[in-house]
């Protein structure tokens, strides 16, 4: 079934824009991970231009994000103190993106630019992944793998604007979760991702927040950065597809459910390899686009 | 496959050696809807003679030409630097047709000579045209050319020789598609009367095209108020997401 997408101004196949919704989601559902690095690629590889690919998956992932946070919220694993300082960054991030994003269409170079950052992005994502997977099957094997633990005061403590955070039982300066919340708000502007890869990560070790509350907290930065996010595109560059946005949400929280109940029937370790193969795959594909010689050199544009 | 009754033309054609071009009737408004891949568009009329066409007449033949709104339109030319393909060339091409199809009896070619046609502005060549002025490039020629190849691509120009049937040398018809993301507005339609390679008449008329449906309402909101279509947009997500959540828990139970 054909559908026409309103501001994307094409023309795609409803279902599979909704399997691309499910197969995100489905990611989600089995490791986790928010999968907005591996939507935007997805988008356009099927004909998205890139600009509504990126806004739209901001719009989406503000909306995946909203029954998460709820479910966290209920949890009560929300450090809401530690959350306003990320958003703070964020907001800042995300005007600041949404501005490069602009300069970037102006000057025709967003498609090559966005494609450099994901080559670079999946590439060191996928590695990462690929290496890890490999260091838990080999120490499966070994019994006598020394257990890796995690550091809980490094140099993040050290620095001015301490401020306590209950929720974390954390005293910490406000610098760092400021500055990572920025970064994640440029990403979200330019690259369409939530950010959960960087943050994640980001919190627990370098700022030693337990891992518990990481992922409320970060939810509940991700939608107020996205929701701001798509309404700076919607009237800055007029490139939010709300419709697409819709169906890869519909797509996205079936293949979530999908996920979730599978994730408790496979073996993880597996699953991950999986997981790196694709990021690494979607990473070349994109990486020989940069490289082969296009269909045609010219390309138009109209504002 | 949306089927549009959009003009009814009468020429009138006198066999004498004064011929003039009176339009019976014409402008319409034609709504699509666009929720497909496109529309077709039905353009069917009659010629009108007073006097019995001469036994040693050519044939008659018809060109039709539509053109929607003009717009302005960046074309951009990659090459290879440090081995990636990256946009290093740009041109403005101030004024080219959203919408360009040309339909006829036989190839435009064959019908008039080469001065006619540009005298009469009939080709997508003489539609994209207007090309701003760059000291970078000196021929602008291929980047116009690309508008047209690209176009043509992806259907929003077309050629259509031998597109028009025309029955009796009196009535004539011809069907255009139209693709779904085409602009909204006034499209110019122009038929050209042509007999031993000589154009006997010209008619202009405009069609007011619009599209109607869901698809063209979030399209003008988000042109025309893009501040309330972006909360909306944040608003429909955020239930959609909360919506479908809620819906597969309840299921689940």
């Amino acid at each position: 079934m054909q559908l026409y997408l309103p501001v994307a101004e094409v023309s795609v196949n409803a279902l599979g824009l909704l399997l691309i919704g499910g197969m995100v989601g489905l990611l989600s559902g089995l490791f986790g991970v928010g999968g907005g690095f591996i939507l935007t690629p997805l988008l356009f590889f099927i004909g998205i231009p890139p600009t509504v690919a990126v806004a739209s998956a901001a719009n989406q992932i503000a909306g995946s994000s909203f029954s998460a946070f709820l479910a966290h919220m209920r949890r009560k694993t929300v450090d809401f103190r530690m959350g306003s300082v990320l958003l703070v960054g964020g907001l800042l991030g995300s005007f600041l993106g949404v501005r490069a994003f602009e300069i970037l269409r102006s000057k025709g170079q967003f498609e090559l630019v966005v494609s450099l950052l994901y080559v670079v992005m999946l590439g060191t994502i996928g590695g990462l992944m690929l290496a890890e997977s490999v260091r838990t099957l080999r120490r499966a094997k070994d019994p006598n793998a020394a257990l890796v633990r995690r550091k809980r005061h490094t140099w993040a403590h050290g620095l001015p604007l301490k401020m306590r955070f209950h929720t974390s039982k954390l005293y910490v300066s406000a610098i760092p979760p400021f500055v990572i919340g920025l970064l994640v708000g440029v990403l979200a502007a330019i690259m369409g991702v939530g950010g959960g890869f960087i943050m994640v990560p980001a919190m627990i070790y370098l700022i030693g927040m337990p891992t518990k509350v990481v992922v409320g907290t970060s939810v509940f930065q991700f939608l107020f950065v996205t929701a701001f996010t798509t309404i700076l595109h919607a009237t800055e560059s007029g490139s939010v597809d709300v419709l697409l946005a819709v169906i890869l949400l519909v797509g996205g929280v079936i293949g979530a459910q999908v996920g979730v109940g599978l994730a408790a029937r496979l073996r993880a370790e597996q699953l991950r390899i999986l997981l790196a193969l694709l990021v690494v795959g979607v990473c070349l594909k994109l990486a020989l686009d940069l490289v082969l010689p296009p269909a045609d050199l010219y390309s138009i544009t109209s504002p | 496959m949306l089927r549009l009754l959009a003009l009814l033309l009468c020429l009138a054609l006198p066999a004498a050696a004064e011929e003039t071009v009176v339009t019976g009737l014409s402008t319409d408004k034609i709504s699509l809807n666009a929720n497909f891949d496109g529309s077709e568009l039905f353009v069917f009329g009659a010629i009108r003679r007073d006097a019995p066409i001469p036994p040693d007449a050519g044939p008659l033949d018809i060109i039709i030409t539509i053109k929607g709104p003009p717009r302005q339109v960046t074309v951009r030319r990659k090459s290879r630097e440090l081995g990636i393909w990256v946009n290093t060339a740009s041109l403005k091409v101030r004024q080219a047709p959203s919408f360009y199809a040309m339909a006829s009896t036989r190839p435009v070619s064959e019908l008039i000579d080469e001065t006619d046609r540009l005298r009469y502005g009939i080709g997508m060549d003489e539609a994209v045209r207007r090309v701003s002025g760059s000291d970078t490039i000196a021929d602008t020629a291929p980047f116009t050319d690309a508008v047209i190849r690209l176009r043509m691509e992806d259907g929003t120009y077309a050629e259509l020789d031998e597109g028009v049937i025309l029955s009796q040398d009196t009535l004539f018809q011809t069907r255009i598609d139209m693709p779904a993301n085409l602009v909204e507005g006034d499209y110019a339609a122009q038929f050209f009367l042509v007999r031993n390679r000589e154009v006997l008449s010209a008619t202009e008329t405009t069609i007011l095209v619009e599209k109607t449906g869901i698809e063209r309402w979030i399209y003008n909101l988000s042109r025309q108020r893009p501040l309330a279509y972006g909360i909306l947009a944040v608003l429909v997500a955020l239930a959609a997401g909360w919506l479908a959540a809620e819906a597969f828990r309840l299921a689940r139970r």
